[in-house]
C-alpha cells in the first residue's frame, strides 16, 4: 500500500500551519510556500490520475484498519480527475491572488487557502460518509475565513448569510447521517452500497428520508434552485480569487451527488426510485433557467457572474439527473468547463473592478488595461454562454445529445437552448455597457489614471482561458475519458470489492478480541 | 426513555427551525444552536437507546451499546461548537460595522460601495 493517496490531504494540512506559525509576517515566504505546495499538489494529482486511469481503484486504509471499521480514502477515475482539476485551478487562482495583491489585504490568506484545498481534496478522495461531512466542514470553515478576507461591511454581511446557510446544511447532513447509521449500521460508502441493497422493501421509511436529506444537503452545496439563495451574495462579495476558487466548491456538491447516487442509491434501486427524475431534473432545469435569467437581470457584474455560476451548475445537474452513462459523461465534461469558465469570469470581473469605482453595469470612463480585459471578458463570456468555438458549446451539445429520447427531452431542450439565448443577451448587454459605452464617456479633467492590473493577473486569467481552449481542442480525448469514468461509476462492483475485501487490521477476528 | 428522547429531539428541532426563520442574527444563531443540540441527541440515539450498558467491550459483559454514535456525536459537538463561535464572531463584526443585525439583504444597497481594499 503506497501512501500517495493521502498526500493531497496531508500536504496542505502540514503546509497551512507552517505558514501560520513560521511565516506569519513574511508575505514573500508565504507566497513561495503556497505556490510550491500547489505545484507539488499538481504533480501528485497528476500521478494519482495516471495511476487510476487504467481502471484501478486506489485504496488507502488509515491506520491499516479494514474498511467498515476504519476510514478509507478511495481514488478512482472520478476522484483523481477532480483532484487534478482542483489543483490546476488552485495554481491559477493563486497566481492571480499574488499578482493582484489580494493575499496581502488581510491576514492568513495562504494558510486558509491551503486548508481550503485540504478540505476540497479530502472530500473528493474520502470513501466514508462521515469523513465526507468532516471534510465538508474543513472546507467550509476555511471558506468562511477566505470569504470575509480583507473585511468590509458588505462582505461581512454576506459572510453571515453564507455561514448561516451552510451551518443549516451541515445540520441537515448530520440528520441524514444519523438516519443512515440507524438504518444500516455503517457509514462506509462501499459497505452502504451492499447493505442498502438488502433493505426490505416494506421497511424503507428511514432510508428514504436519509436519501432525500442527503440530496438536499448536496443540492445546497451545488446551489440548486430553490436552495441557491446563499450563492449570489456570497460569491459576489467574496474577494475575486476566492470566488474563483469557490467555482470548484459547487462542484463538490455535484461530485457528492454523482458518487452517492451511483454507488449507494443507484437509479434502479426501488428505495429511491423517482428521486432523480421526478425531483432532481425539474429542479436542475429550474436552476438553469433562473441562473440565466439572473444573468440578464443583474445590475452588477459580480452578481451577474454569480448567477451564471448557478446557471452552469443547473446545466451540470440537468446532465447528472439523467443518470445515464452518457449523461454523467457529459456532466463531467461540463463540470471541467464550468469550473474553468466560472473562475476566469470572476478573475475578469476583478480586472474590470481595478480602476473603476464599482462593478455597477453603468458606463464609466475607460480605464488602463481595458482592452485586454475586454478581450478576456469576451472570450470567457463566449465560454460561459456556450457559443462556438469554445468548450461550453461542445458541453451543451453533449448534454442535449444525452437528453435525446428521455421523457423530459422537450423540456430539457427548450430550457437549455432558451437559457443559452438569455445568457447571451445578458452577457452581451454587460459587455457593451462596460467596454463599448465606456468609450463615449470622457474622463473627468482632474482624473488621475489608476495603474493597470499587473501583467501576471492577465497571465492567470489567460492561462485559464488557454486551459479552456485545450479542453475544446482535446474534447475527443477528454470526452472518451469522461465516458470511461461514467462506465466505471455504473459498474461499482470493483470499487466495492476493493474497499470491502482489502484486508487490514480487524478484517479477521483474532483471539483475544 | 424513547418518548423523552424523541420529544426532546422534536421540540428542539421545531424551536430551532422557528428561530432560524427569524430576521435578526441573534435568534437565528440561537436557532442553529438548538438544531445542533437536536442533531447531537439524534445521532446519539441512532445506535439505539439503551440504558446502563457500557460502550466499551470488556470480558464478562454481554450487553453493551454501540460506541460509534458516541464518537460521531463527539465530532459533531466539536465541529458545531467551533462553527457557532465563528458565526458569532462574524455576525458581531457585521453588526458593529454596519450597525444593523438583519440577516437578509438590504433592498437598496448604497451606491458608493467600498472596494474592499481594507
Amino acid at each position: 500500500m503506497t501512501h500517495w493517496l493521502i498526500a493531497p490531504v496531508v500536504l496542505p494540512a502540514m503546509l497551512a500551519p507552517f505558514i501560520v506559525l513560521a511565516a506569519r509576517f513574511h508575505i514573500g515566504i508565504q507566497r513561495v510556500f503556497s505556490i510550491v505546495g500547489v505545484l507539488t499538489l499538481i504533480a501528485i494529482a497528476g500521478g494519482l490520475a495516471w495511476a487510476a486511469s487504467d481502471g484501478t481503484v486506489l485504496l488507502y486504509q488509515l491506520g491499516d484498519w479494514a474498511a467498515p471499521f476504519g476510514i478509507v480514502l478511495v481514488g478512482d477515475k472520478l476522484s483523481t480527475i477532480m483532484v487534478l482539476l482542483t489543483a490546476v485551478l488552485a495554481l491559477f487562482v493563486l497566481i492571480y491572488a499574488i499578482s493582484s495583491g489580494w493575499d496581502d489585504r488581510g491576514w492568513h490568506f495562504h494558510a486558509l487557502f491551503q486548508f481550503q484545498l485540504m478540505g476540497i481534496l479530502g472530500a473528493f478522495l474520502t470513501g466514508d460518509l462521515f469523513n465526507l461531512f468532516v471534510f465538508f466542514e474543513v472546507l467550509l470553515i476555511a471558506s468562511y475565513g477566505l470569504m470575509i478576507h480583507a473585511g468590509g461591511n458588505e462582505r461581512l454581511r454576506a459572510g453571515v448569510q453564507y455561514v448561516l446557510f451552510n451551518l443549516i446544511g451541515s445540520t441537515l447532513f448530520l440528520f441524514a447521517l444519523g438516519a443512515i447509521y440507524a438504518e444500516t449500521g455503517t457509514l462506509n460508502m462501499a459497505d452502504l452500497a451492499n447493505r442498502v441493497d438488502l433493505i426490505d422493501a416494506g421497511e424503507t421509511v428511514g432510508i428514504r428520508v436519509a436519501a432525500v436529506l442527503l440530496l438536499l444537503v448536496f443540492a445546497i452545496k451545488a446551489a440548486l434552485v430553490p436552495l441557491h439563495f446563499w450563492l449570489p451574495s456570497s460569491y459576489a462579495e467574496a474577494p475575486a480569487p476566492v470566488a474563483a476558487l469557490f467555482a470548484i466548491m459547487t462542484k463538490v456538491g455535484a461530485y457528492a451527488i454523482i458518487r452517492v447516487y451511483t454507488l449507494i442509491f443507484p437509479t434502479d434501486l426501488s428505495v429511491t426510485s423517482g428521486l432523480h427524475d421526478v425531483w432532481l431534473l425539474p429542479a436542475a432545469l429550474l436552476s438553469l433557467a433562473i441562473g440565466m435569467v439572473g444573468v440578464l437581470a443583474a445590475k452588477r457584474l459580480d452578481r451577474l457572474v454569480a448567477f451564471s455560476i448557478i446557471g452552469s451548475m443547473g446545466m451540470v445537474m440537468v446532465s447528472i439527473a439523467l443518470f445515464s452513462p452518457e449523461g454523467i459523461a457529459a456532466a463531467l465534461y461540463y463540470i471541467v468547463h464550468s469550473t474553468l469558465a466560472g473562475a476566469v469570469l470572476f478573475l475578469v470581473a476583478d480586472l474590470v473592478r481595478t480602476g473603476r469605482a464599482d462593478l455597477n453595469l453603468t458606463p464609466q470612463p475607460p480605464v488602463a488595461g481595458a482592452t485586454i480585459t475586454a478581450g478576456l471578458f469576451f472570450i470567457s463570456a463566449i465560454a460561459m454562454c456556450g457559443l462556438p468555438p469554445l468548450s461550453g458549446f461542445l458541453g451543451k451539445l453533449l448534454v442535449l445529445d444525452a437528453a435525446y429520447g428521455t421523457d423530459l427531452m422537450v423540456w430539457t431542450w427548450v430550457v437549455v437552448l432558451g437559457s443559452s439565448l438569455i445568457s447571451i443577451v445578458g452577457f452581451a448587454r454587460a459587455g457593451s455597457v462596460l467596454f463599448w459605452k465606456a468609450q463615449s464617456i470622457a474622463p473627468p479633467q482632474d482624473a488621475v489614471p489608476k495603474a493597470p492590473p499587473a501583467t501576471m493577473s492577465f497571465v492567470a486569467a489567460g492561462g485559464l482561458i488557454t486551459l479552456l481552449a485545450a479542453h475544446t481542442v482535446f474534447a475527443g480525448q477528454v470526452h472518451s475519458y469522461t465516458t470511461a469514468i461514467a462506465a466505471q461509476l455504473f459498474e461499482p462492483a470493483p470499487y466495492i470489492s476493493t474497499v470491502v475485501d482489502t484486508p487490514g487490521k480487524l478484517s479477521e477476528p483474532t483471539e483475544g478480541h | 426513555m424513547e418518548l423523552i428522547l424523541a420529544s426532546a429531539i422534536g421540540i428542539m428541532t421545531a424551536a430551532g427551525i422557528y428561530l432560524v426563520l427569524r430576521l435578526r442574527t441573534f435568534p437565528v444563531i440561537l436557532g442553529i444552536s438548538l438544531l445542533t443540540y437536536a442533531v447531537n441527541v439524534f445521532l446519539f440515539t441512532s445506535g439505539r437507546a439503551r440504558v446502563g450498558a457500557p460502550p466499551v467491550l470488556r470480558d464478562d459483559i454481554t450487553t453493551y451499546t454501540d460506541p460509534l454514535p458516541q464518537a460521531l456525536v463527539l465530532t459533531a459537538i466539536v465541529i458545531s461548537f467551533g462553527m457557532t463561535a465563528v458565526i458569532v464572531m462574524i455576525s458581531l463584526g457585521a453588526f458593529l460595522g454596519s450597525d444593523d443585525d438583519q440577516v437578509n439583504d438590504q433592498p437598496d444597497p448604497p451606491q458608493d460601495r467600498s472596494e474592499g481594499s481594507s
